[in-house]
């Protein structure tokens, strides 16, 4: 499994939505409809920049009844490895670009009573899918939205439009989540996204308030970081490559021609995890994926978000 | 203890009450032990804020334990002579609890699982439960054939109280029906009638 399934689109447009974010239109050059996907789907972007390829994961903000035009928003981040600032400054409409098919990592449990939405910042996109699709099935639901600023917080005048009363947002004040998890009706399902501190914070404050872990749902991609380079040894391929300062060890090998398994490229999904065989050095992870213990054993290491710093990495690919 | 078979066949535990808000129990006759059993171990201030939801099928017998419920003096207890008549009760009190209450399930299998079904219904994902097995072992058999259900079903084979089919009765299990199902174990040969043994005890 990996990039056989990517989709050829064009850019249709792109929205300045506020000074950080801005919004990127996909569709099928041959103008028929794009898979069908349900809210909370993440796509992978193919970036083409320079000799590199990178490929990030967004998740779908446009409608899950709209499947002639993919929609996501990205928020500029000038520390990271460059996909945002490529996405921000180089693309254009009438560009061609490369998508994977959507995947939902993060999907609405239908047979709950209620879904309670909690979104910070970039965060809202899943939920712009979602609520379009709760509208349109009749779900009961509630959207709490925080934001640092007015500017800030995306799509709030079009989420009061669509949703009204059902959005509940917070510009520059905190949430009280020990109120608002111990007045639910039994049945609730909650949702988190938005930055890390903030999930976790709402899962402790969940767990405190006594939520089964079935009821809690949460979605965060870790960021490929950048880091030094390093050499792998790719042990069933028998190749060395090379990983660089903005690549990911998953990119470097698919550079490398190794067909390596993936499916979220944010550390979440599991997909990636590779058996490490030798290493002397640290791994350093940056997943959600493995628990602490294999982290300190050091047996495994996700690809896609992990680097290592060392003089001798093999890996079992 | 059950043993686990197949997927689908329900494993439970032992119940072990965690911090929270509110806590409901739902149990049948001997299940009432498993409540009595904790009470040792826990303060009388947890019964304040905690309902009970007791079965008791055979009064002044060696599975009732109302007394001895009744006397931790829990917030809310209702007393019931069997698990149909309580369905509204136990539902009525699932719709109205807020997410944070730690419902735990003590007794038959049948209460288990009928109880479990229940939760489902509103809205509570299955693993979110707290079980323990005390007590009868009598299964509640859907006929795959005529789809009627037939409780308290101790032995294997067992005749389908709607079809009169003979079923074998197996571990395959159904969280919607809170059934197990049963399959017609001599159709080639209706002759054939195995020899029937006590097996959910």
């Amino acid at each position: 499994m990996s990039a056989n399934n990517m989709i050829d689109v064009v850019v249709t447009q792109v929205v300045e939505v506020n000074e950080l974010v801005k919004r990127f239109h996909f569709s099928r050059p041959d103008g028929l409809a794009l898979p069908a996907f349900s809210g909370g789907s993440h796509i992978i972007v193919e970036m083409s920049d320079g000799e590199h390829v990178r490929k990030s994961p967004y998740s779908l903000m446009s409608s899950p009844l709209d499947t002639s035009d993919y929609q996501i928003s990205i928020r500029r981040d000038d520390e990271g490895r460059g996909g945002s600032l490529y996405m921000h400054r180089e693309v254009r409409p009438g560009m061609s670009m490369r998508i994977s098919a959507p995947a939902n990592l993060f999907p609405i449990n239908n047979r709950s009573t209620k879904h309670l939405m909690i979104a910070g910042g970039i965060g809202i996109t899943p939920f712009i899918a979602q609520t379009a699709q709760l509208l349109a099935t009749g779900g009961d639901f509630e959207l709490h939205y925080g934001a640092r600023t007015t500017e800030l917080a995306s799509y709030v005048d079009e989420l009061r439009a669509s949703i009204g009363r059902r959005l509940h947002a917070y510009i520059g004040e905190n949430i009280d989540f020990d109120d608002l998890l111990s007045r639910q009706p039994a049945g609730t399902h909650l949702y988190v996204c938005g930055p890390e501190p903030m999930i976790e914070l709402v899962l402790a404050k969940a767990a405190e308030n006594g939520w089964p872990k079935g009821h809690i749902h949460f979605e965060h991609f870790a960021k490929a970081p950048p880091g030094e380079p390093f050499t792998a040894y790719l042990s069933k391929s028998n190749k060395s490559i090379q990983v660089g300062k903005d690549q990911s060890l998953l990119e470097a090998m698919e550079e490398a021609g190794v067909d390596a398994p993936y499916l979220c490229r944010g550390g979440a999904c599991g997909q990636c995890e590779t058996t490490v065989v030798e290493a002397e050095g640290k791994i350093l992870h940056g997943d959600y994926w493995l628990d602490d213990e294999e982290k300190a054993a050091g047996n495994k290491i996700m690809p896609c978000v992990s680097r290592f710093c060392g003089s001798n990495l093999v890996i079992e690919r | 203890m059950s043993s686990e078979t197949i997927a689908s066949r329900p494993v439970y535990g032992s119940l072990a009450p965690v911090e929270s808000n509110y806590h409901l129990f739902i149990a049948d006759d001997h299940g009432g032990a498993a409540i009595v059993e904790l009470a040792q171990h826990l303060s009388s201030d947890f019964w304040t804020n905690c309902e009970i939801i007791y079965i008791n099928s055979q009064p002044n017998s060696a599975s009732d334990h109302s007394d001895a419920i009744e006397a931790l003096q829990c917030s809310k207890f209702y007393l019931g002579a069997s698990i149909d008549a309580a369905r509204g009760r136990i539902s009525n009190s699932l719709n109205r609890a807020k997410m944070g209450t730690q419902i735990y399930l003590a007794g038959s299998e049948q209460l288990l699982n009928v109880s479990t079904m229940l939760v489902i219904e509103a809205g509570y994902d299955h693993r979110s439960v707290q079980t323990e097995q005390r007590g009868s072992l009598a299964r509640r058999v859907q006929c795959v054939h005529c789809k009627g259900i037939t409780p308290d079903v101790i032995t294997q084979p067992t005749v389908c109280s709607h079809c009169g089919l003979l079923l074998l009765v197996r571990d395959h299990y159904s969280r919607r029906l809170a059934a197990f199902q049963g399959v017609n174990i001599n159709a080639e040969y209706p002759d054939d009638i195995p020899e029937t043994v006590e097996a959910f005890v």
